[in-house]
């Protein structure tokens, strides 16, 4: 499992990273989007990964630290998605504002010389 | 009261949080309601920092009684609740952020605040995102706030939209949502090996750590410490700061001068607290000294090179951002007050350019930079607000009252904020760089240091080079023929005159103010202090 893990997260950030460097602003937007789906599956990695544990403190029975997962990191997701979706919103207004004002989809708002 | 007293650290949070939600569901068309609502908002927080630092300066039982006052909030207690921590660190910061935030703030009631929508509430949320970026006293809290005042200041950069600040705001937004990101790895990194996010706990676990998690638990900050740079503008992470700063409209760009500051900031106060044994990389050490020298000089180039006032000042803000971190990161303890002093000067200073700027540029009417300037309300029919208020092509001809010798003024206020950037006797700008200079060279002089001396020459050099070009920039503006006396309005001016004598005021009562800058610096030197406050169960190892 960890080697899966692993390895998607890899691949994530890999195309992100490459997508981010990109003269295209919705290749941009792309790579900011894989690039975060990446970072957040990292982050819950950091909580360990387990199985068949719930985050809550069941009361019936005793608690065992060793019988519950690591709630923090599933917060620090949610909360990391909530804001990233928010800031992504509002980098593809400012694409398309970029696009009315300079008549181009190129990051830097003029095309190279083709 | 006491019970109310004790509410206070929350406040510069709440304050303009409430505010400026309120001021969202006014309408546009309510101009005068909302500029006060705001100002409201800006003069409490401008008390509440003034009252924070009274505390701290002349301490009473009760609030702050010993330098610190530790506000847990929803009584969950530290390391598992989030806790706001009012210092003297924090309470500067704070007070710093206030004291610019109210001039700027009146500044863009001459007409900034009317060429978009919600200009209010987008200036109350990056204050809000300020203010509890330096009380938090937590890793991802941190973090939320970074973002706060990252969107607001998104808001902010596109404010008065025209191509340029698009185009600028882009590639901000970009470096910001990756910088972001970089934050959060390193975050989850520290979370994995620590098992705590409290900045407190964090340095108890530094200090108590197993060699074998060591390395790991250092890349984290080292990733945590590369997104603070960014912030901070350190070379080679800086290069979307000066088109920003030049695109953004002059308030704005105004109050993006203590923005780099955050990010001076948070490097900071981790250094400090992961000071015991030894900081890691990002936070101390060789890395981070030839990273901040070669900030000061690519500053300094900048400088040299730039034909916009606007342009100059975002180079002299990188040049200071580079001079306070380089002498953060040769570690020598006595530079550490003059640096806060450079710190509080450097920033009003700065902003004072700004505004200086948005009016001088008036001189050169039709000039090249008409185009990055005139604000296209744009944003108006995107959020369906109605008519925008006799902007456009008319937007300086507004009536005021003239003020005679405007341009008298405008070159006084110039040479005075010349004389702060670059150092020079007698303002405060002299002192910071005379006892940073001479900490410098008592540790040159002891250990035969050559970065000492090279902080030293670079210091000269970045001073010197402001000097020159701040100079050319100010013969052009003012002496060329041909110039047309501005109209200046009070409310324009009122603020530059502000800022400059806050610096004087520091100039004339530099005595208390390097005293507590001492008792500043030496808690930072001393993070038990700190940590104990936070965590007062936790045996500290020193």
């Amino acid at each position: 499992m960890e080697l899966i893990y692993s390895l998607a997260i890899g691949i994530l950030c890999a195309c992100g990273v490459w997508l981010l460097l990109r003269p295209r602003t919705f290749q941009v937007i792309l790579g900011l989007a894989l690039l975060s789906y990446a970072t957040n599956l990292f982050i819950f990695a950091m909580g360990r990964l387990t199985l068949d544990r719930p985050p809550l403190i069941d009361p019936n029975v005793l608690p065992d630290a060793s019988m519950f997962d690591d709630p923090i990191p599933q917060a620090l997701v949610l909360t990391a998605i909530v804001i990233g979706f928010a800031t992504t919103a509002l980098f593809l207004v400012m694409l398309i504002a970029s696009r009315g004002f300079t008549g181009t989809d190129h990051v830097d708002g003029v095309e190279k010389d083709e | 009261m006491s019970t109310l007293l004790r509410h206070l650290p929350v406040l510069p949070i709440v304050l303009p949080l409430v505010s400026g939600a309120l001021l969202l569901f006014l309408p546009q068309s309510r101009t005068v309601l909302r500029a006060a609502i705001a100002l409201l908002s800006t003069l409490g927080q401008v008390a509440i920092a003034a009252y924070l630092l009274y505390r701290l300066i002349d301490p009473q039982p009760g609030l702050l009684e010993h330098g610190v006052e530790v506000y847990v909030l929803g009584g969950w207690v530290a390391p598992y609740g989030i806790v706001l921590v009012v210092d003297r660190l924090s309470a500067l910061m704070l007070a710093l952020n206030a004291a610019i935030a109210l001039p700027v703030h009146v500044y863009s009631l001459a007409h900034w605040d009317r060429v978009g929508v919600h200009y209010h509430s987008m200036l109350q949320f990056l204050l809000m995102g300020l203010n509890g970026a330096f009380l938090t006293g937590d890793l991802f809290n941190l973090f939320v706030f970074f973002e706060i005042l990252l969107s607001a200041s998104y808001g902010l950069l596109l404010h008065g939209s025209n191509a340029a600040r698009v185009k600028a705001g882009l590639h901000y937004v970009a470096v910001n949502l990756a910088g972001s990101l970089i934050f959060l790895i390193g975050v989850a990194l520290i979370y994995g090996v620590a098992g705590t996010l409290n900045m407190a706990d964090l340095g108890v676990q530094w200090a108590a750590m197993a060699p074998e998690h060591r390395s790991l638990f250092e890349a984290g900050v080292a990733i945590l410490g590369i997104a603070f740079l960014i912030k901070a503008g350190i070379w080679p992470l800086n290069f979307w700061l000066p088109k920003t700063y030049t695109a953004a409209s002059p308030p704005v760009a105004a109050m993006f001068a203590i923005m780099t500051k955050v990010g001076v900031y948070a490097l900071l106060r981790m250094g400090s607290l992961l000071s015991v044994p030894e900081a890691p990389a990002p936070f101390a050490g060789p890395w981070l000294f030839y990273g901040t020298v070669a900030t000061m000089w690519f500053g300094i180039i900048g400088m040299l090179a730039a034909r916009q006032l606007t342009r100059l000042v975002a180079f002299s803000v990188i040049a200071s951002s580079g001079t306070l971190l380089a002498v953060i990161a040769l570690g020598v303890t006595s530079a550490t007050a003059p640096v806060l002093l450079y710190l509080i000067a450097s920033v009003p200073a700065g902003t004072a350019f700004f505004l200086i700027a948005g009016m001088t540029e008036r001189l050169r009417a039709n000039s090249v930079t008409e185009d990055t300037r005139a604000p296209q309300p744009t944003t108006y029919t995107a959020f369906m607000a109605g008519e925008p208020h006799e902007v456009g092509d008319n937007e300086y001809d507004e009536v005021g009252v003239a003020i005679p010798a405007a341009l008298a003024f405008l070159g006084m206020a110039f040479v005075s904020c010349t004389i702060l950037t670059t150092g020079l006797p007698p303002l405060v700008g002299f002192m910071a760089k005379f006892s940073m200079i001479s900490a410098l060279l008592g540790a040159a002089m002891d250990q035969s240091s050559l970065d000492a001396w090279l902080l030293i020459v670079s210091l000269l050099a970045a001073g010197f080079a402001g000097l020159i070009a701040l100079t050319k920039r100010g013969m052009r503006s003012f002496w060329s023929t041909g110039a047309k006396t501005p109209r200046l309005r009070f409310i324009e001016a009122m603020p530059v005159a502000f800022l400059i004598l806050l610096c004087v005021t520091m100039t004339i009562a530099a005595g208390p103010v390097m005293s507590y800058l001492d008792a500043a610096a030496q808690w930072l030197h001393e993070p038990s202090a700190y940590i104990h406050a936070v965590l007062p169960t936790r045996e500290v190892s020193q």
